[in-house]
């Protein structure tokens, strides 16, 4: 399964694995990761689940949909060029090792 | 928490979770017990009427936490239990398995129950409700059997069940007793575009339609049969007609309940060592300005977490505006505010393109806007709301005026 590396903004560590297809805000809230919330339950409507993302692995995602660049307008902390919505990045072998950092805040 | 005793949450719904989760992030140190009715760990129900049924998520990806965080975080997940009585002088909590459980706080997050159809054949198989996720598993059977589906009641949940329905390929009837689709929650500009994209996707929608009874053949639903006598072959009927909030404990122990179970601003009840939060409340609600249930995610979250911050001894008072949202087919709507009784409306956007939001207003203030596949309309519409920020008319219409500059550089 895909390991993706949460960085909380207390700088925690959180590993966790995530089986295919899952978005990276569902593998969060499942496992209790702090700083994520996606209280739209992950149809991009909420900018909640905001994280930044390592640049190494930046060019191996999916550009973010018109929807995610309006939202991404929208979010609490900082919008930075690494800035995604992690309700809108699934789990795959392409990002396997993945770390994404969370911001101060998301609402 | 001296004497043992601790919060003991009765319904494991989105606001049963909330507070649990919220206690522990706020450190309370104290025993959580949460009695949840349902075999399935607490979980997400806005995805049930629409993902779930699509097959784009599995159960397990609904729950709000795996099974183990409760266990790390010291919360006592009881599983397929039910809370019968109130001991208010004892301050115990009595189960069905005949056992009880003291408490010093006890929160009420005992949701809703669905309106039943009270009309004859209601009781027949294929007449489904939506409301658990078994209730959806057995639509979900239910849907590959049958030939046409008929959906009863055009609120939220009917026409969300009515888009997944036509997406599965399946001839969908919808029948609504009032004028209009969705009249109970949105304004008629809004029922307009929906009753739009319905029909568009191939729903024969019948308003102002009545339903008088299912026939059946051989126990099974066969036919929806209305007030005209107009008659709507259907193997599954889903039923979508509203809830009715689950006050019976409440009651039962003398706690004031008006259409829910009375709480103030901290969710507390009359009496003092019980709160509740979710569906199951009503309150005097500051942005309203009057007393108000709400049955909405965003309300039972919010309220759980005023609760925990209460029980924790960080009080603070509820006063979110309330916001909502449905999807249906591609369109995602978005709500915040509260639309009725507001004299003017004004379009921003597109709204041929089904791309737009509608901004509500009373007595020149806004006080409700809608989006329709405009998510970043009602995120700013959210912070202008909260903020008492009030854009002009004219700056709502004008698609090219920035929103964002009102908020000023602090709070954009």
């Amino acid at each position: 399964m895909p390991k993706v590396t949460y960085i909380e903004f207390d700088g925690t560590e959180r590993p966790v694995e995530l089986p295919a297809g899952w978005s990276l805000m569902q593998g969060a809230t499942l496992n209790g990761v702090d700083g994520i919330e996606g209280e739209c339950g992950g149809s991009c409507g909420c900018a909640t689940c905001h994280v930044y993302v390592d640049e190494a692995f930046l060019d191996k995602l999916d550009p973010p949909s018109e929807t995610e660049e309006e939202m991404l307008d929208c979010t609490s902390s900082p919008r930075e060029a690494n800035s995604r919505l992690s309700c809108q990045i699934k789990a795959d072998p392409r990002i396997d090792g993945i770390i994404v950092r969370l911001p101060e805040t998301q609402s | 928490m001296g004497d043992g005793a601790g919060v003991v949450i009765v319904g494991g719904g989105q606001a049963g979770y909330q507070t649990a989760e919220s206690l522990r992030q706020l450190g309370f140190p104290g025993a959580i017990t949460v009695i949840a009715a349902e075999d399935f760990p607490p979980y997400q129900r806005p995805p049930l009427s629409k993902a779930y049924l699509l097959g784009e998520v599995d159960r397990h990806r609904l729950k709000f936490r795996t099974e183990e965080y409760y266990a790390e975080h010291g919360i006592d997940l009881r599983l397929g239990a039910e809370a019968t009585a109130i001991d208010r002088a004892g301050k115990r909590l009595l189960l069905a398995d005949g056992t009880s459980l003291a408490y010093s706080h006890l929160v009420l997050a005992t949701g809703a129950r669905v309106r039943l159809l009270p009309i004859p054949g209601a009781e027949l198989a294929g007449v489904h409700y939506l409301r658990s996720l078994a209730d959806v598993e057995a639509i979900e059977r239910r849907l590959g059997e049958v030939a046409a589906v008929a959906v009863i009641g055009a609120g939220f949940i009917g026409l969300e069940f009515a888009a997944v329905a036509r997406k599965l390929g399946k001839p969908v009837t919808v029948l609504e007793a009032a004028p209009r689709v969705m009249a109970r929650v949105v304004a008629p500009e809004l029922s307009a575009f929906f009753d739009e994209t319905h029909r568009a996707h191939g729903v024969d929608i019948h308003c102002d339609t009545a339903v008088v009874e299912i026939a059946g053949r051989d126990g099974q639903a066969a036919e929806v049969v209305c007030a005209d006598g107009h008659r709507v072959a259907a193997g599954l009927v889903v039923v979508g007609i509203g809830v009715i909030p689950e006050t019976g404990l409440a009651d039962a122990c003398g706690l004031t309940c008006d259409d829910g179970i009375v709480v103030d601003g901290h969710g507390s009840t009359d009496d003092p060592a019980i709160f509740a939060a979710g569906d199951c409340t009503s309150y005097h609600h500051p942005f309203a300005g009057r007393r108000i249930r709400l049955e909405s995610v965003q309300n039972a979250a919010d309220q759980g977490r005023t609760v925990a911050a209460a029980i924790a001894g960080q009080a603070r008072v509820y006063d979110t505006v309330p916001w909502f949202w449905s999807d249906q087919y591609d369109v995602k709507l978005q709500m915040v505010g509260l639309s009725a009784g507001c004299e003017k409306v004004v379009v921003r956007g597109d709204r041929a393109g089904g791309k737009f939001s509608l901004f509500h207003y009373r007595e020149g203030v806004l006080r409700a806007v809608d989006s329709v596949n405009r998510p970043a309309d009602h995120i700013l519409a959210r912070k202008l709301l909260a903020a008492g920020i009030s854009p002009t008319p004219e700056q709502a219409a004008d698609a090219d005026f920035k929103l964002k500059d009102l908020l000023g550089a602090a709070s954009a």
